[in-house]
C-alpha cells in the first residue's frame, strides 16, 4: 500500500450527528500514535444541531495549515453541507464516503469528479445496541487512514465518554469496530506513512490553551474575563489553572470592567491579562491608553475574528492590526505581538508578558480564531527564561518620582504598601513625580520617555521568523506563516528560492532588523488576511521596502491556502 | 479592612499631600477631603496601606490630595480598577471616590456589579446633582426640572436613587452624609471602611459654581427619622419615604465579603502541562 | 448617625483646656487651608488675610498651652476633642469661601467663628459642675469676647463689598 506523509480528511454531519467529536477522536488517537496533526472545525450558525465539519490534517511532520484539497470526506449526512463548499475543497483525487440515507450530495462533491463510495452508516449504527453513526464513521476513517486496529481508538473514546459510563463506551467501540470492518473493502489507495520515532515529548492543545499557558509561564497571576467568541477558551483554561498556581480569575460585567480590573491588579503589583476579540478590543482601547500613559504593564489577547463590527465571530481574519497598533487616541506607543502557530502561542504569550512587565507598557497579542480554536499535536515547547521582571522601587528615600527619567526609560515602580512610595497613577499628562501638568516640557519629556523605552530596547531575534535565503520574500504574519512556509517548500521544488519574513513583534517597528532580513531581496510579496491591506500599508508607513512589492490580501472567512500563495508566487513574473 | 497594625499617633495632616486642590473655594469636596483624612487618622492606618481610586470629575481629583497611594483612572471605571486591585491585594484598604456623573451614569453598570460582588472596599460618591467638571450638564441625580444648556427646561427624566439601587444590588453598608458635617462624615466613613464587604456612602457635596442653589442643602439635610438596620426590608421601607436628604447609616448587612481563596501555591508549572501531554 | 458624641465630654480642667486648644488648632488649619485655596485661585490679598488669621489663632493656641503648664494638652486633645456633627466652633465655614471673596468676607467668617466659640464656652460655664472648669471657661469666654471685638474693629477698616464683588466676566473652564 502506498503511503503519504500527510493525509487530510473532513467529517461532516448535522443535527447532533457528532461529526466534530469524531474529528477530535481521530486527532487524539493519531497524536497518541505519534503523528502530528492540526484539527479545526467549521460550523453553521446554530447553537446546537447545526451543520458541522471537522477538518483534520495528519502528517509525519508538523502541520500548521490546512490542505488545499481534502483527501477523504466522510459524510454522516449532507444537510446544509453546501454551506461548506468554498471551504472544503474536493477534487478527483478525493474519496467521499457517503450514507445513501444522508441526503443529496452537495454540488461541491458532484461537480468535483470525486469518487463516491456509499456506506450505510445509519443502518450499521442501528445494528449495534446504542450505536451511533458517527462511531461507524470513526471506524471507517481510522481504517482508511491506516490505524492498525479499531482498538487504537479505544483510549480516546474511553477518556471522552468516561462520564457516560461503560455501556456508552462499549457501544461506541462496537460501532467503531463495525465501521473499521466495513472499510476493509474500500480502496483508498494510500494510508499515512508511519510516524517517526518521536524522541520529543508531544502535546495536544489548542492555540487558546497555549496562550493561557504561555501567560502563566511569563508570570501572569491575575486575569479578568468577559466571554467573547473565539477568545473565551483562553479564559476558561486560565480559570482553574491560575488557581493552581496561586492566581485568580475574576469574571467582569463587561470588557470595560475587565480591562480596568487588570490595570488595577497590575498597579497593585500582579502581572495581569485579559482576552477578547475585535469588538471587545474596541471597548478596551481607552483603558489601554490609560495603561500606556500611566506606564502600567498589562497583556491583552485579541483572538481575531471576521470584522468589522460583529462580523463573523466563528471565522478567522487579520483585520484588527490597525486598531491594535493605532487604536489609542494621542501618541501612545505600546507593544503588539502576533504568534505564528498553535505552538508559537505559548512562546509569544510568555514573551509578551515578559516584555510588558520589563517595559511597563501594555502588550496586545494578536492571535486569531484559526490558531485559537484549532487543536494541534506539537512538540512540547521548550521552557524559556522570559519571566516578567518589573523594575520595582522598594527602598525609597526622599521624594518618590514614579516617572523619573532613566537611561533605559524605565522608572522603578512602587507598589501600594511600599513605605514612602505613595503616588497617584494618572492618565493625565504628568511630571516625573506623577502629578498632573499641562506644561510643554513635561509632556514632551514623558512622550519621549515612553517612546524611547520601547525603541531602544533590544528585542533580539525573536522579533520575527526569518527563514530561507531566496531573493523572493514573502512578508506575512500570524497564522498565515504556516501556509507561507509550505508554499515556500513547493516553490523550492520549482527552483524558486523563497525567503519568509514573518514579524512576531509588530510594534514597536524594527526598521534595522527588517532591512537586514530583506537584504538582497529582489521582490516582496505581502500576504495577509484582510480586505484593506492593513499589513501592507503598515509596512509602507514605517519601513523602507527595498524591492518591488506585490500585495496579496484577501479577507476571511476562508483561510489563505498554501496553493494560493504558491500560485501567486509562480505567476509573478 | 485589613488586619494591619495601626499607628496610635496618626493625625489627619499625615494623610494630606502638599498638592493644592483645583476645586473652587466653597466646594463641598474640601470638606470631604477633610473627612477622608480624619477617618484615616481615626483608623490609624499607615498611609501606604491605603489606595484611593477614582474616575474622572471634580470629586475624582481627590487621590492626589491625599498622602496615600492613588489611582486617577478613566471615566466611570474606578470600581473595576478597585476590584482588580483588592482581589489581588487583599492586604490594602481600598477607598473608591467618584461623583454622581462618573459613578451613576457611565459607571452605573459597574456600580450594580460592585454591590453584587461585595468585595471589601468603600465607595464614596460625592453627589452634587450636576456634572461639574464639564460645566453643568444634568447628572442622573439632577432634578427633572433643573434647567441646563443640554436640557433646556430640565430633562424631564426621573432621577436615579442610588441608595435604592445599592440596597437592591447587595451593598453591605449603605449611608448618606453631608459634606457640611465633616466630623460626622468622617465617623461614618471610618465605620464604612471598617465594615466588611462593599460599603457605599453617598456624600451630598454642593457645587458652589454650577449649583449655587445647593447652599440651601445645609438647611434641608436632617438625620434620618429611623435608626440604622440590618434588615433589608426595613431599609427598603425607610427608603420609600427618603426625601434625598436623610442622613446617617441606613443599612449594615451581614453578607460575607467576596475574596477569592488564593492557594499559597508552589506547584511546578509542569503540573499545568499534564493535560496536554500525549 | 454614627455613634460619636455630638460634643466632646468635658469632665475636668484638662479636658476643657484640651478642647480649647483643639478649637484653636482646628482654626489654624482651617485658615491655612483657605489661604492655600486663595493662593491657588490667585487672590493674594486674601492669602495675606487668612495667613494672618491663622497666625493669630496659633498665638491663641500657644496661650492655652501655657495655661496648661506641664500637661500635654495636644495629646489629650487628640484623644477627646471630637466634635460630633458639625465643625469645631472656630472652623470657618468652608462652604462660604469664594475665589473672589474680599477681606470683609474673610472677617465675617472669622467673626462667626469667634461667636461660635464664645457661645460654646458660655454654655460650658452654664453646665459645668466642676468649679475649676467653670472658672477657666469664664476666662475663655472673656478671651473669645475680646477676639470678637477685635474682629469688629478690623471690619471697620474694610468696606462691605459692592454688589458686583462676585462678578467674573470669564466663564468657568472645563478641565477634563
Amino acid at each position: 500500500m502506498a503511503t503519504s506523509p500527510s493525509i487530510s480528511l473532513a467529517i461532516l454531519g448535522s443535527g447532533g450527528a457528532g461529526a466534530l467529536t469524531t474529528g477530535d477522536m481521530l486527532l487524539e488517537t493519531a497524536s497518541a500514535a505519534g503523528w502530528h496533526g492540526l484539527y479545526t472545525r467549521t460550523l453553521g450558525p446554530q447553537i446546537r444541531g447545526g451543520e458541522a465539519a471537522g477538518l483534520l490534517r495528519l502528517a509525519v511532520h508538523p502541520v500548521e495549515c490546512l490542505p488545499d484539497q481534502f483527501d477523504l470526506l466522510v459524510g454522516i449526512d449532507w444537510l446544509n453541507a453546501h454551506r461548506f463548499g468554498a471551504e472544503i475543497k474536493v477534487g478527483p483525487q478525493t474519496l467521499v464516503i457517503s450514507d445513501p440515507r444522508g441526503g443529496d450530495l452537495p454540488p461541491m462533491i458532484t461537480e468535483s469528479g470525486a469518487r463516491v463510495v456509499e456506506v450505510p452508516m445509519k443502518d450499521m449504527a442501528k445494528a449495534v445496541p446504542n450505536g451511533r453513526p458517527n462511531m461507524i464513521a470513526l471506524g471507517i476513517a481510522s481504517r482508511l487512514l491506516g490505524f492498525g486496529s479499531a482498538e487504537q481508538v479505544s483510549a480516546a473514546i474511553t477518556r471522552r465518554l468516561a462520564e457516560k459510563g461503560a455501556a456508552a463506551i462499549e457501544a461506541s467501540l462496537a460501532g467503531i469496530k463495525s465501521g473499521f470492518g466495513a472499510a476493509e473493502g474500500i480502496a483508498f489507495g494510500t494510508q499515512l506513512a508511519p510516524p517517526g520515532a518521536n524522541a520529543a515529548r508531544r502535546w495536544l492543545l489548542s492555540g487558546n490553551e497555549a496562550t493561557g499557558l504561555g501567560a502563566i509561564r511569563g508570570g501572569v497571576r491575575f486575569a479578568a474575563a468577559y466571554p467573547i467568541t473565539p477568545a473565551t477558551e483562553v479564559l476558561e483554561w486560565l480559570a482553574p489553572n491560575l488557581a493552581k498556581v496561586g492566581g485568580t480569575l475574576l469574571q467582569a460585567e463587561d470588557e470595560l470592567a475587565a480591562i480596568n480590573m487588570i490595570i488595577g491588579a497590575s498597579y497593585g503589583g500582579t502581572p495581569s491579562l485579559t482576552a477578547t476579540s475585535g469588538p471587545g478590543l474596541s471597548l478596551m482601547v481607552e483603558a489601554l491608553g490609560l495603561a500606556t500613559a500611566a506606564e502600567i504593564p498589562i497583556v491583552v489577547v485579541d483572538v481575531m475574528r471576521g470584522g468589522p463590527s460583529t462580523g463573523i465571530p466563528t471565522k478567522s481574519e487579520q483585520g484588527d492590526l490597525n486598531i491594535a497598533v493605532y487604536g489609542m487616541h494621542g501618541d501612545a506607543p505600546h507593544l503588539v505581538l502576533a504568534p505564528q502557530s498553535v505552538g508559537d502561542c505559548v512562546f509569544t504569550a510568555q514573551w509578551a508578558t515578559y516584555l510588558a512587565e520589563t517595559l511597563q507598557a501594555p502588550a496586545i497579542i494578536l492571535s486569531d480564531q484559526f490558531m485559537g480554536q484549532s487543536r494541534a499535536a506539537i512538540a512540547r515547547p521548550a521552557d524559556l527564561a522570559f519571566i516578567g521582571a518589573r523594575t520595582m522601587a522598594t527602598e525609597i528615600s526622599g521624594t518618590y518620582n514614579r516617572h523619573a527619567m532613566a537611561t533605559n526609560g524605565v522608572s522603578p515602580m512602587a507598589i501600594p504598601g511600599t513605605r514612602d512610595g505613595q503616588y497617584t497613577a494618572d492618565g493625565l499628562t504628568h511630571s516625573e513625580r506623577g502629578t498632573p501638568t499641562s506644561g510643554a516640557a513635561d509632556h514632551l519629556a514623558q512622550l519621549d520617555k515612553r517612546r524611547d523605552k520601547l525603541e531602544q530596547f533590544d528585542f533580539g531575534d525573536h522579533w520575527a521568523s526569518v527563514e530561507g535565503a531566496g531573493d523572493t520574500a514573502i512578508l506575512t504574519w500570524g497564522s498565515l506563516t504556516g501556509a507561507a512556509r509550505e508554499a515556500a517548500g513547493r516553490a523550492a521544488a520549482d527552483g524558486i528560492d523563497i525567503r519568509i519574513v514573518a514579524p512576531r513583534l509588530l510594534a514597536p517597528v524594527q526598521p534595522r532588523r527588517l532591512a537586514a532580513a530583506l537584504a538582497g531581496v529582489k521582490r516582496i510579496m505581502v500576504v495577509e488576511q484582510t480586505h484593506g491591506g492593513q499589513f501592507h500599508k503598515y509596512l509602507r508607513a514605517h519601513y523602507d521596502l527595498p524591492a518591488p512589492v506585490r500585495a496579496f490580501n484577501r479577507p476571511g472567512p476562508l483561510p489563505i491556502g498554501t496553493g494560493e500563495i504558491h500560485r501567486a508566487i509562480t505567476e509573478w513574473r | 479592612m485589613s488586619g494591619v497594625a495601626t499607628r496610635s499617633t496618626a493625625k489627619p495632616a499625615d494623610y494630606k499631600s502638599d498638592v493644592n486642590a483645583i476645586w473652587c473655594p466653597g466646594c463641598g469636596d474640601y470638606h470631604v477631603l477633610m473627612s477622608f483624612t480624619r477617618a484615616f487618622a481615626q483608623l490609624g492606618l499607615p498611609p501606604e496601606q491605603i489606595v484611593v481610586v477614582s474616575g474622572i470629575g471634580c470629586s475624582s481629583r481627590i487621590p492626589a490630595y491625599t498622602n496615600c497611594y492613588g489611582f486617577h483612572g478613566v471615566h466611570g471605571r474606578s470600581l473595576a480598577l478597585a476590584a482588580g486591585l483588592k482581589v489581588t491585594r487583599p492586604d490594602l484598604t481600598v477607598v473608591v471616590a467618584s461623583g454622581d456623573g462618573d459613578g451613576y451614569s457611565i459607571g452605573g453598570n459597574h456600580f450594580l456589579h460592585a454591590c453584587r460582588r461585595n468585595i471589601d472596599m468603600t465607595y464614596v460618591v460625592m453627589d452634587n446633582h450636576i456634572y461639574g467638571m464639564t460645566k453643568g450638564q444634568p447628572s442622573p441625580t439632577t432634578e427633572p426640572e433643573f434647567d441646563t444648556a443640554l436640557a433646556p427646561g430640565g430633562t424631564g427624566v426621573r432621577p436615579f436613587h442610588p441608595l435604592v439601587v445599592a440596597l437592591a444590588s447587595g451593598a453591605n453598608f449603605i449611608a448618606r452624609c453631608f459634606s457640611g458635617e465633616p466630623n460626622e462624615t468622617a465617623n461614618v466613613l471610618a465605620e464604612g471602611i471598617g465594615h466588611p464587604g462593599f460599603s457605599f456612602i453617598e456624600i451630598l457635596s454642593p457645587c458652589v459654581t454650577f449649583r449655587p442653589d445647593e447652599r440651601a442643602w445645609k438647611e434641608r439635610v436632617h438625620p434620618a427619622p429611623v435608626a440604622e438596620t440590618s434588615d433589608q426590608g426595613k431599609a427598603a421601607r425607610r427608603l420609600m419615604t427618603d426625601d434625598g436628604f436623610n442622613l446617617g447609616i441606613l443599612y449594615r448587612g451581614n453578607r460575607a465579603p467576596f475574596q477569592p481563596a488564593v492557594s499559597k501555591s508552589d506547584i511546578d508549572l509542569s503540573e499545568l502541562e499534564k493535560d496536554f501531554e500525549l | 448617625m454614627s455613634k460619636a458624641p455630638d460634643q466632646p465630654k468635658v469632665a475636668g480642667l484638662n479636658d476643657l483646656l484640651a478642647v480649647a486648644y483643639q478649637i484653636e488648632i482646628d482654626a489654624v488649619e482651617r485658615y491655612n487651608l483657605l489661604a492655600d485655596q486663595m493662593e491657588t485661585h490667585n487672590n493674594p490679598e486674601l492669602v495675606r488675610v487668612f495667613r494672618d488669621l491663622a497666625r493669630a489663632e496659633g498665638i491663641h493656641g500657644e496661650e492655652i498651652r501655657r495655661l496648661a503648664g506641664d500637661f500635654d494638652v495636644a495629646a489629650h486633645a487628640r484623644k477627646i476633642a471630637r466634635f460630633g456633627r458639625a465643625d469645631s466652633p472656630e472652623e470657618a465655614a468652608l462652604s462660604d469661601a469664594h475665589y473672589l471673596m474680599t477681606p470683609w468676607h474673610a472677617l465675617q467668617l472669622s467673626l462667626a467663628g469667634e461667636k461660635r466659640a464664645l457661645a460654646y464656652f458660655t454654655s460650658i460655664v452654664g453646665t459645668a459642675k466642676d468649679a475649676k472648669v467653670k472658672a477657666m471657661a469664664a476666662e475663655l469666654v472673656e478671651e473669645e469676647a475680646e477676639h470678637v471685638n477685635l474682629v469688629y474693629r478690623l471690619l471697620r477698616r474694610y468696606p462691605a463689598p459692592t454688589e458686583s464683588w462676585a462678578e467674573d466676566m470669564d466663564p468657568p473652564v472645563s478641565q477634563e
